[in-house]
């Protein structure tokens, strides 16, 4: 049996097994609930503040946004926002430091598990986190009466397929940054001008033709459209075309993270 | 599934691996017995880590054959599931308790918690660290730590356990509690793979070791077959002599089988050290620079690449 070092594509069907996927997320789960109560109650303060401040504040003086409550208008976003932020932190800062510093992977990789095991538990990880951190924000919202559908009860799925689609491009970025220093990068160029300019805090449909169509390609208001189709509009065909875009993006992109952690960690 | 009694836990032919265009291992061949400690000894830089790297199938090999308990280096998972790794670099779950990161790292082994806490429990008195099990590993001590590495090695009941330079960094104390473990293993037999740049830990602990340079392995054997083969058994050594010293004890050799120079002592092999010392005494002013002792795996080293190990 002659050793031939193995292909370093990108698109080599990764070596992943679900089973050891899981625990790696029961490592992190482990982990979370030793602090989850410190972890948690900012979660619940933080929308409160958004939709006071936001909706109550500044709503007072818009009154209204296309015939829409401003607060009705802006905490579907909020939802998906806080899915984003509830894995992004921790699948580029925290998932670096278990690479460079913690050395976690290290020692894992000592175990049957492989690197693209490795990747698909951070993606599950941070898929939890983001159904935690959005569900309880989308909890928090409706006493604020902002939810005005029965297709609300699938936001919870809808939440977590936004949680998995900025897992995979968080971490496939954090696979191949040098330096813990180019996550400013992500943040300052990705996701804050996402959160801007997603739709959330103004409708886009006033700007120029050509700013609605460079909003389609943003991540971030395809999940704002579906989160506001879902919980405001009661609009299952606009759910479906949102949601059929995110599923299609993070399918395109899922093998990504696997593999480029193969190649980070197998040299 | 189980390796053939007698077949090698580890065989390597022709075994290379390249980094772009420098070779950290420059085409090895190995057979490693089960039941054994088989160490790698060399400088840093000679490929052992390299080589443990690559039977940890962490580093595919460039080129060669490799089989690690009987698989080909490419069925990983298979391999690891039976393998234990210490590393060289503390990588201990610092978030976690002691035992904790027993639990956790037994469950990468698909071992639930119910088997992992009594094996943690009992594996962390082996190491002698029972009574650190609520502990977070920031709060031990270095020879505490390598310890606790051992025992997480040892969760998954491995037939191999490879351990990357397993007391570097170490004091004396530490050091000897370490080797009285592996003895200990060894007799439960299993088989130990280590790399050390340590001669007396290679002599304590080996029943047979390389000793590699430059990607290549120089030599093998027992620690004892090796100093009988390659060097006399005996050694003079003159600490820092001066220079005219030098001179004459350059001319020695002839007396001496072979004289070593290096930049803060000379070395004189010999048959009959005694007859040899007593020149030396005749040359040398300062004769608390010199004195006898029998030849070793450095010395080994040394006669082979005319460099010290640890320099």
């Amino acid at each position: 049996m002659s050793a031939v070092a193995p292909s370093r594509s990108l698109l080599r069907p990764p070596d992943v097994r679900l089973r050891s996927a899981f625990r790696l997320w029961q490592r992190n789960a482990t982990i979370y609930r030793r602090t989850y109560k410190m972890n948690l109650l900012p979660n619940f303060f933080e929308p409160f503040l958004y939709l006071l401040a936001m909706g109550l504040g500044l709503g007072a003086y818009l009154s209204q946004v296309e015939g829409i409550r401003y607060i009705d208008f802006i905490a579907p976003g909020l939802v998906a926002t806080a899915a984003m932020f509830g894995t992004s932190y921790d699948v580029t800062f925290n998932a670096f430091v278990k690479l460079r510093f913690g050395k976690v992977y290290d020692a894992v990789m000592a175990t049957p598990l492989t690197p693209e095991d490795i990747a698909l538990g951070e993606l599950l990880w941070g898929t939890t986190r983001a159904f935690i951190y959005g569900v309880v924000f989308l909890i928090i919202a409706s006493f604020f009466g902002v939810v005005h559908s029965w297709l609300a009860l699938l936001a919870p799925l809808a939440i977590a397929l936004v949680g998995m689609m900025f897992s995979v491009i968080g971490l496939a970025f954090t696979a191949v940054v040098p330096l813990i220093d180019y996550f400013t990068y992500y943040w300052t160029l990705f996701i804050t001008p996402m959160f801007l300019f997603s739709g959330i805090f103004f409708p886009l449909d006033r700007l120029p033709d050509w700013v609605q169509s460079v909003a389609w390609f943003i991540p971030l208001h395809q999940a704002v459209n579906l989160m506001r189709a879902l919980v405001l509009h009661g609009d299952p065909g606009a759910a479906a075309a949102a949601a059929a875009w995110i599923v299609v993006l993070t399918a395109a992109l899922g093998v990504l993270p696997l593999n480029l952690l193969r190649r980070r960690m197998i040299r | 599934m189980s390796t053939l009694p007698g077949a090698p836990v580890v065989a390597a032919r022709g075994l290379v691996k390249r980094y772009g265009t420098f070779e950290a291992v420059r085409g090895i061949d190995l057979d490693v017995p089960a039941g054994r400690c088989f160490g790698f000894l060399g400088p840093n830089g000679a490929g052992k880590t390299t080589t443990m790297r690559m039977i940890a199938t962490s580093a595919p090999p460039s080129e060669g054959e490799l089989t690690v308990l009987g698989l080909p280096v490419e069925r990983g998972r298979e391999i690891r599931s039976r393998m234990g790794v210490v590393p060289q670099e503390n990588n201990l779950d610092e978030e976690i308790t002691v035992i904790q990161n027993l639990v956790v790292y037994a469950r990468y082994f698909d071992i639930p918690p119910s088997v992992a806490q009594p094996r943690g429990e009992e594996l962390l008195e082996f190491v002698a660290l029972g009574d650190k099990r609520e502990r977070m590993p920031e709060e031990l001590s270095g020879g505490m730590k390598r310890r606790l590495l051992i025992a997480r090695a040892l969760m998954s009941d491995p037939e191999v356990l490879v351990l990357d330079e397993p007391t570097t960094g170490l004091d004396p104390q530490a050091r000897h509690l370490v080797w009285e473990k592996l003895r200990e293993l060894k007799r439960r037999g299993v088989t130990l793979l280590l790399t050390t740049h340590y001669m007396e830990e290679a002599s304590q602990l080996c029943d047979r070791l390389v000793i590699m340079h430059e990607g290549r392995i120089l030599v093998e054997g027992s620690p004892r077959e090796l100093v009988a083969r390659e060097v006399p058994p005996q050694v003079v050594e003159v600490l820092e002599p001066q220079d005219h010293e030098r001179e004459h004890l350059a001319a020695l050799e002839g007396v001496a089988d072979h004289v070593e120079h290096l930049s803060d002592r000379v070395l004189l092999y010999g048959n009959d050290g005694e007859a040899l010392l007593g020149k030396v005494r005749g040359i040398v002013a300062d004769q608390g620079s010199v004195w006898l002792r029998g030849s070793g795996l450095e010395d080994v080293f040394l006669s082979l690449t005319g460099r010290r190990l640890i320099e």
